[in-house]
């Protein structure tokens, strides 16, 4: 059985693995090994020569496991992994990215080859969400959590544990030191009042000295972890429809939808669809950019929407009364809010249908009457009183197409819509057919007597929304603060110390930084001046 | 003279000062120089800098005033923006630690850097509706900040790589070294390339059948390599009858092959005249003579100092600031566009650097060689995921 | 010994946490892609107005006791047509027995689809979804599409794709209500 304890000379207990007294810093031999001092002149600061406990505890399944996450090793390695695999990802477009109708399994061979292949064969096509980066990504939140936790708690032991007398090797064996200084009682005294004026707190007892300040800094990696931790647990969060829903309409002009992902109590109706774009002649400034292209370059894209909520909790499909909640102009970067939930702009489809086209009827140059055909919700007949005359929605195609059976539709939108008609009247020996398509008419027989015209088209355009409502933002916003307060905290104040003691009538003087010794040595000629102290020397040569 | 031609001519003179600048960062070269002529040279060169700078200012508020929003909303914006973010970081190092050899490494990089920018189209376009925003603003500036002060860390460290490594024997290192000077050499010949064919108004069209469509593609460099399954249209011009390989997907991929391999080539017959002309001497192994010893921890420091400051500076307006612009746009912060993906790649290599360097004690040679890769990344985000991997990002 | 074992106790208990929501996240995440209706799960109710008795709406739940087929349908889809047929067919034969079909048009003209109704000479009863919500719920994406609900109200049978006449009949026989 090991022991327990390592007794230093000075009389501290120390835990087992401690690398350097935890009262007086006195290196306990048999372990300089584990922090590697054995090879140096100058101490490992680092973790303050604590007990590091998964250093020493190795005996379990548990302690190994225990021990490797909380490797900053290990932790560089599984962050180098994602960094790597995150790259591969952008090679080629993500399946969410891949924009078209060829199914993943021959789009990534037929687009990009062999290597297409084989990245769709890797499974990088849907790389970010496999389950396999989403393990790599928590094992970088365990290695978090694991190594930040077997540092922070031997580290805060040891930096309550500070003894002011200081054993001479640890001082003699900091980075910066300066040995042999006769000091008078007005040197240390100008020191001292150097050191409080560069805000440091001075400790004495027995002559030996110890200066110490922002140790706050040392907890900056730790602070900025829980940052990090608390955006994986919201990314958690994230996945589940309480918190997080991500949603996609298309609503029409006039038309009124239900916002998905609601329960069918949201709807939204467009009003009108605004789209613009930058007009060469007008905008001057932009003159030279406008002419060079081809297309034009949009300006605007606009939905001008109203918000209504269904006030009678309406059975699936039923009818709903609706009572407007908010309306609004729905812009890219100027979402409409709304009860939690956000419409933002996201598709467009400007004049892609048709609302209604208007048709006029004639005979030997002799108008025998109009009518209008309202594509959502024209009658199968339409009469037309001045001539008596009916007029019969045989076929209706609202995006036609032609297949081996004959006129078709591909959809219910009136893209381009196709109507097959038949004209009766009096006014006609027998009844006439028609066929509608592509804003014109043709006569359906080579001696069809009547002629029709088409007068009026009506387009109306389609606007995608994307619905958003996500609770986890707070949490995210949260993670982010905590991160750059915790990273700032670390990299931006230096916790910093000097030692100095008494020995034989002289002083040797050992200083420690965790970082920054170049603004270290600054600082020392700031506490310094005025005194007879040696100048400092660097232990630690570049490698 | 509108604005727009005022912005043109400031940014020409720029280029010139800060050309003068660096003939004059030349001089503090070289071990036989006096020292106080090498301080009156870095003081001219400093002063000429600053000029420079203030010009740049001159034209990218002439700039700006015309265009009426920031100019940030293209490639060559931004490349401009982050060229002079550049040179602000060096000057205010400079006045920290005072180390003149910074400059003859910074001035030619942000040098090459203005001049690859302008190889894109540099009219005032307008802003699309994704742009009209005030995060363009906040997002766009804090990243060109961020990723020109990681840019200084790159610098420091190809000068402490260039004072550190032995020259004395031919090893990895000093391969490397060189391999990153071939590559600072083969972007000045694409700029030489581009325009002096653009100046000579160099035209081959090409038509392609692609997706059942014909296009038309327009070298404006001579075709060493061809479309795949294209024609030449153009008459009397030079054409190798070299194909594109098939696997090399899209209308423009024989184009940019075909400016890539041009400028690597032509990279590397200046850099085998250099060589020739140094005798066979490696180009870094001059350059390590030449330049003036430096304090290995001073410039240590400046690499750290310029990660510390960066890379928050870089989560802030890469990852923060972006996701807000992009949950506003969009409805979702984050989703994994390729650069966005990038960023991520970005800010997870630095977070490696910090924790090599901070817990495993990376410093020197170690974590000089880190920064140039970080530059590498930084460089890869702005140049080839903009122009090959198309993303949400306007400035493809 | 004491403090060794706390120690031990602690740090399980942490990787049994980490472990144990790592595992969580990715049988969430694995489960996302799955659509909400399977067979097997309670087909939820919805409300639609008839188009071949105007004034009259039908009610899935009104419906327990049936067995019942929910087919969505559009007049412009060509195997819908070919579908159509069958099930009238087989309609008159099961109607007894306790079968209702509720066929649910996509289509945004109601008048086209009165059209095909007539020209086919169908006779169960056709609704129209006109707020598009029941195919939302039903996640339909591609037509045809039906669905076979038991007598108490689950599905038990999803078809995406059209029926021919034997594979029908043999989805009414699963849903068919048992004999009182």
């Amino acid at each position: 059985m090991a022991n327990e304890t390592i007794r230093c000379e000075c009389g501290h207990e120390n835990k087992e693995g401690t690398v350097l007294c935890e009262a007086c810093g006195k290196p306990i031999s048999e372990n300089q090994h584990i922090d590697g001092n054995d090879q140096q002149n100058v101490l490992e600061m680092r973790y303050e020569g604590g007990a590091r406990r998964s250093q020493t505890y190795k005996r379990t399944v548990v302690d190994k496991v225990w021990g490797f996450f909380s490797s900053v090793k290990v932790g560089v390695w599984l962050i180098v992994i994602t960094l790597v695999f995150s790259a591969l990802g952008t090679i080629y477009p993500q399946e969410q990215f891949k924009n078209s109708p060829l199914p993943s399994s021959a789009f990534y061979e037929e687009e990009y080859g062999l290597t297409g292949k084989i990245f769709y064969q890797l499974g990088f096509h849907n790389m970010y969400d496999s389950w396999w980066y989403i393990t790599l990504v928590a094992l970088i939140g365990v290695s978090i959590i694991i190594s930040s936790i077997d540092r922070y708690v031997p580290l805060r032991r040891a930096l309550k544990n500070q003894k002011t007398k200081k054993n001479e090797i640890f001082v003699k064996r900091q980075r910066v030191v300066s040995f042999d200084n006769e000091l008078s009682e007005n040197d240390l005294n100008t020191v001292k009042t150097n050191l409080k004026k560069q805000r440091y707190k001075v400790h004495e007892e027995d002559g030996h000295i110890f200066a110490e300040k922002n140790r706050f800094s040392r907890w900056g990696p730790y602070v900025n972890h829980i940052g990090l931790i608390i955006i994986l647990i919201a990314s958690i969060f994230r996945m589940f429809e309480v918190m997080h829903i991500d949603d996609y309409v298309w609503v029409r002009e006039g038309e009124v939808q239900a916002i998905p992902g609601t329960g069918q109590e949201y709807y939204v109706e467009n009003n009108k669809f605004i789209y613009e774009v930058y007009d060469a002649d007008t905008e001057e400034r932009f003159t030279r950019a406008l002419e060079d292209v081809e297309n034009p370059v949009p300006k605007n894209f606009q939905t001008n929407a109203t918000i209504y909520r269904a006030t009678n909790d309406p059975i699936l499909g039923e009818k709903p009364e609706l009572e407007k909640v908010t309306e609004g102009e729905i812009r890219l970067n100027q979402p409409v809010i709304f009860d939690g939930y956000s419409l933002y702009q996201s598709g467009t489809q400007v004049e892609s249908e048709y609302n209604s086209i208007s048709m006029e009827l004639q005979l030997n140059n002799q108008s025998l009457g109009a009518f209008t055909f309202d594509t959502d919700e024209a009658p199968s007949e339409f009469k037309l009183e001045e001539s008596d005359t009916t007029i019969t929605i045989d076929n209706w195609y609202p995006e036609l197409e032609f297949t081996d059976e004959g006129p078709s539709s591909f959809s219910k939108y009136p893209r381009n819509p196709g109507i097959i008609f038949t004209v009766s009247s009096p006014e006609l020996e027998e009844d006439e057919r028609f066929f509608y398509l592509q804003e014109k008419v043709i006569p359906l027989a080579d001696n069809n007597q009547a002629n029709v015209n088409v007068s009026e088209v009506d387009r109306r355009s389609a606007s995608g929304l994307t619905v958003k409502k996500d609770n986890t933002l707070p949490l995210f916003g949260l993670g982010a603060g905590i991160f750059m307060i915790g990273v700032s905290q670390g990299l931006y104040w230096y916790h910093r110390r000097i030692w100095i003691h008494p020995k034989d009538g002289v002083y040797h003087i050992g200083v420690h930084t965790n970082k920054n010794w170049y603004g270290m040595n600054q600082e020392l000629d700031k506490i310094t001046k005025g005194t007879n102290v040696n100048s400092f020397v660097d232990q630690q040569e570049m490698k | 003279m509108d604005l727009y031609e005022l912005s043109s001519l400031f940014l020409n003179i720029t280029f010139f000062l800060y050309l003068i600048a660096t003939a004059f960062f030349g001089l503090t070269l070289g071990k036989n120089r006096e020292s106080n002529k090498k301080s009156k040279a870095t003081r001219i060169a400093m002063t000429f800098t600053i000029i420079g700078f203030a010009s740049q200012m001159t034209s990218y508020i002439f700039r700006w005033l015309q265009a009426g929003h920031i100019p940030v909303s293209n490639i060559f914006e931004y490349i401009y923006f982050f060229s002079m973010m550049l040179i602000l970081a060096f000057v205010v190092i400079y006045f920290i630690y005072g180390i003149p050899a910074l400059g003859l490494i910074a001035l030619p990089i942000a040098i090459v850097i203005i001049g690859y920018g302008s190889m894109f189209p540099q009219e005032i376009s307008p802003l699309v509706p994704s742009l009209q925003s005030n995060w363009l603003y906040v997002h766009v500036t804090t990243v060109a900040l961020a990723q020109a002060i990681l840019s200084i860390s790159f610098i420091a460290g190809l000068l402490f790589l260039i004072k550190r490594v032995d020259q004395s024997q031919s090893s990895k290192e000093t391969t490397f070294l060189e391999l990153i000077l071939f590559g600072v050499v083969s972007t000045i010949a694409y700029i030489v390339l581009s325009s002096s064919f653009g100046a000579m108004d160099y035209e081959a069209t090409f038509t392609k059948e692609l997706e059942e469509q014909t296009v038309d593609v327009t070298y404006s460099m001579p075709a060493l390599f061809q479309p795949h399954d294209s024609e030449l249209v153009t008459e009397g011009v030079f054409n190798s009858g070299i194909e594109t390989p098939g696997w090399m997907q899209g209308a423009d991929a024989g184009l940019k092959l075909n400016t890539l391999f041009l400028s690597l080539a032509f990279g590397g017959v200046l850099y085998g005249l250099l060589r020739l002309i140094l005798k066979g001497r490696r180009i870094s192994a001059l350059l390590n003579e030449k330049f003036d010893k430096i304090n290995p921890d001073v410039v240590d420091d400046i690499m750290y100092r310029a990660i510390a400051i960066g890379f928050p500076l870089f989560t802030l307006g890469g990852l923060i600031f972006a996701s807000i612009w992009a949950q506003q746009a969009w409805g979702r912060f984050w989703g994994w566009d390729p650069k966005e993906v990038w960023a991520l790649v970005t800010w997870l290599f630095y977070a490696v650097f910090l924790h090599l360097r901070l817990t495993r004690g990376w410093h020197g040679k170690k974590s000089a060689w880190l920064a140039v890769v970080g530059f590498a990344i930084i460089m890869f985000n702005l140049i080839v995921i903009n122009l090959v991997i198309a993303g949400l990002h306007s400035y493809a | 010994m004491n403090k060794k074992k706390k120690r031990l106790i602690f740090r399980s208990v942490v990787l049994t946490l980490l472990v144990g929501t790592l595992v969580f996240v990715l049988i969430v995440n694995a489960n996302s892609e799955r659509p909400d209706l399977e067979e097997g799960v309670e087909a939820p109710n919805f409300k639609l107005d008839r188009l071949d008795k105007s004034g009259e709406t039908i009610e899935l739940k009104e419906l327990r006791g049936q067995g019942v087929m929910v087919n969505f349908w559009a007049t412009y889809c060509e195997p819908c047509k070919k579908e159509m047929p069958y099930m009238d067919q087989l309609y008159q034969d099961y109607k007894d027995q306790g079968i209702e079909i509720v066929a649910v048009s996509v289509d945004r003209n109601e008048s086209v689809i009165n059209n095909f109704y007539n020209s086919l000479d169908l006779s169960f009863p056709s609704t129209i979804d006109r707020q598009e919500t029941v195919m939302d719920v039903y996640e339909v994406t591609n037509l045809p599409a039906s669905f076979f609900i038991n007598p108490d109200g689950t599905i038990e049978r999803i078809v995406r794709g059209p029926v021919t006449l034997e594979s029908l009949e043999g989805y009414f026989q699963e849903i068919l209500p048992e004999k009182s």
